[in-house]
């Protein structure tokens, strides 16, 4: 190992509104959303983010079968992540390789299904399925990974909450420093729309989102803005040292250029705008950049009446007025919130940025709150800028806790 | 229940724990397992699906039983029989 600079080389990701990362963006460009109604058990038709990915394209039937909606999406990310990054793979040992899947959940799905099924015997338990274990251990979805792509090497997921997906790429890049590894797999994966468990506790935390238009449901920073929009999604990434991506010959998306986590302390769902604001401050110090140096922040608000204030809170005491190259945006507008997937999904939507100069939009905000009114807040349409060089993304989770992950342009 | 028919309920179970396999030239007497891509696990699908399609308890002790299609057919006939004595 010689380099410790790490660089983004290949993408693959499914998302309520594309399947690839060039139908993600192109609409997020064009203001599509993806969210749309589904038959939540016992709980009956709820908004989702649901994705419409091929899962046969990577794996057989039998292995959808046996295997769990989350393996499903992070075998599609993982290889469709391979085939972006264009590494020969079947030359790449194999014990070389790290899987690191951020979740912010795992086997509440599969759980509620065996119960759902031996509620039809009775509650006899003699029913309940041989599989429920190796689908319901917290590592499932890296370890499916693995199966599919002969992968020897450490392959796990991450529990990080809603700050799970930014978790990925950044446990890789310590990952990929330490020389544990020579390629990464790593992002963040949800398959949490096929739990009611999910839908039900948000709805009696009153932070569930309605609205008779689905793709109008989520709406961060919007004055009507009445909860989350739960969503499914995966993305994963490539990550290498920069010396073998050059080796290689790869193409560049971005290089990490500096990250942060840490918690509050503070409640078990209440986000904190200190520790938030401190994570981003730390992140910010370690990529050795100043707050006017972001051209991009992409937020985690979730559009819940409080959570988006207090990360607007924390931005406006980082960023404050000083920041005049800065836009700021969302995600979550489009497709929800894909828990684990968010932050990974979210940065991959602006990583073209690079070379479109472009900042996708924060879409349904027809009433802006003012308690968001952030300088640099781009809505609706989408912003043409001339330079993007910088990208930071939020993103943070239950029990407080907070990542921020900061990519930059690759300059050799 | 003929034989025969015992054993076409047996490959209706193996057509929905085994997706990707044709089914078409299953040999009776050859062991499954030698012909087809099933593994432990799915043997034990096999038992919960008898279980619950039909009712029927494979102890563990007879899982060799289910082997081949002949074994099954020669196992499971006689169970499948009885159950529609009882009904």
């Amino acid at each position: 190992m010689s380099s410790s600079r790490i660089v983004i080389t290949g993408v693959g990701l499914t998302a309520p509104n594309g399947n690839s990362l060039a139908e993600f963006r192109a609409n997020l460009l064009a203001g599509v959303a993806g969210i749309e109604r589904m038959e939540i058990r016992y709980m009956g038709s709820q908004l989702a983010g649901v994705c419409h990915f091929d899962a046969l394209r990577h794996q057989k039937k039998k292995e959808v079968r046996v295997g769990t909606r989350a393996g499903s999406i992070s075998i599609y990310c993982a290889r469709e992540a391979l085939a972006d990054s264009g590494i020969a793979w079947d030359a790449v040992p194999k014990d070389r390789v790290g899987i690191y899947i951020g979740c912010t959940e795992h086997g509440n799905v599969e759980t509620e299904n065996e119960i759902y099924n031996i509620s039809k015997f009775n509650y006899d338990t003699k029913f309940w399925s041989h599989y429920h274990n190796p689908r319901t251990v917290a590592n499932n979805p890296a370890g499916e990974t693995s199966l599919n792509l002969g992968v020897t090497g450490p392959s796990y997921t991450i529990g990080a909450a809603c700050a799970a997906g930014n978790m990925g790429l950044i446990h890789a890049t310590q990952m990929l420093r330490l020389g544990e590894v020579d390629l990464a797999i790593c992002g963040g994966v949800s398959e949490s729309i096929h739990t009611f468990g999910i839908f039900a506790g948000f709805k009696s935390q009153n932070a569930l989102a309605t609205h008779e238009d689905p793709h109008k449901a989520s709406r961060p920073f919007d004055k009507a803005r009445n909860g989350i929009v739960i969503s499914e999604g995966g993305a994963l990434y490539t990550l290498e040292r920069l010396d073998d991506a050059q080796k290689r010959g790869a193409k560049i998306y971005a290089e990490i250029a500096g990250y942060h986590v840490n918690s509050d302390a503070s409640d078990y769902v209440l986000p904190n705008p200190t520790r938030q604001a401190e994570c981003i401050r730390s992140a910010l110090s370690r990529a050795k950049l100043e707050p006017r140096d972001i051209h991009i922040v992409n937020t985690h608000a979730t559009a819940t009446p409080l959570g988006d204030i207090q990360e607007c809170e924390a931005i406006r005491a980082v960023f404050g007025e000083g920041c005049p190259d800065t836009s700021i945006n969302n995600t979550k507008s489009y497709i929800g919130h894909c828990m684990g997937a968010a932050g990974a999904l979210e940065l991959a939507g602006n990583l073209p940025s690079f070379d479109d100069l472009v900042v996708h939009p924060t879409i349904n905000v027809d009433d802006l709150d003012p308690q968001c009114a952030l300088p640099g807040l781009v809505l609706n349409q989408p912003r043409k800028v001339e330079k993007v060089d910088t990208i930071l993304n939020n993103s943070f989770g239950m029990l407080g806790i907070n990542s921020t992950l900061i990519v930059k342009r690759f300059v050799p | 229940m003929t034989k025969d028919e015992c054993k076409k309920l047996v490959l209706d179970i193996i057509a929905d724990i085994a997706p990707d396999e044709d089914l078409s030239n299953v040999k009776p007497e050859v062991r499954l397992r030698d012909q087809l891509q099933l593994d432990s696990m799915d043997f034990l699908d096999i038992v919960m699906e008898l279980r619950k399609r039909h009712g029927i308890e494979v102890p563990e002790k007879d899982y060799v039983q289910l082997a081949s299609l002949d074994s099954c057919a020669e196992y499971l006939t006689p169970k499948f029989d009885a159950l529609a004595g009882k009904n």
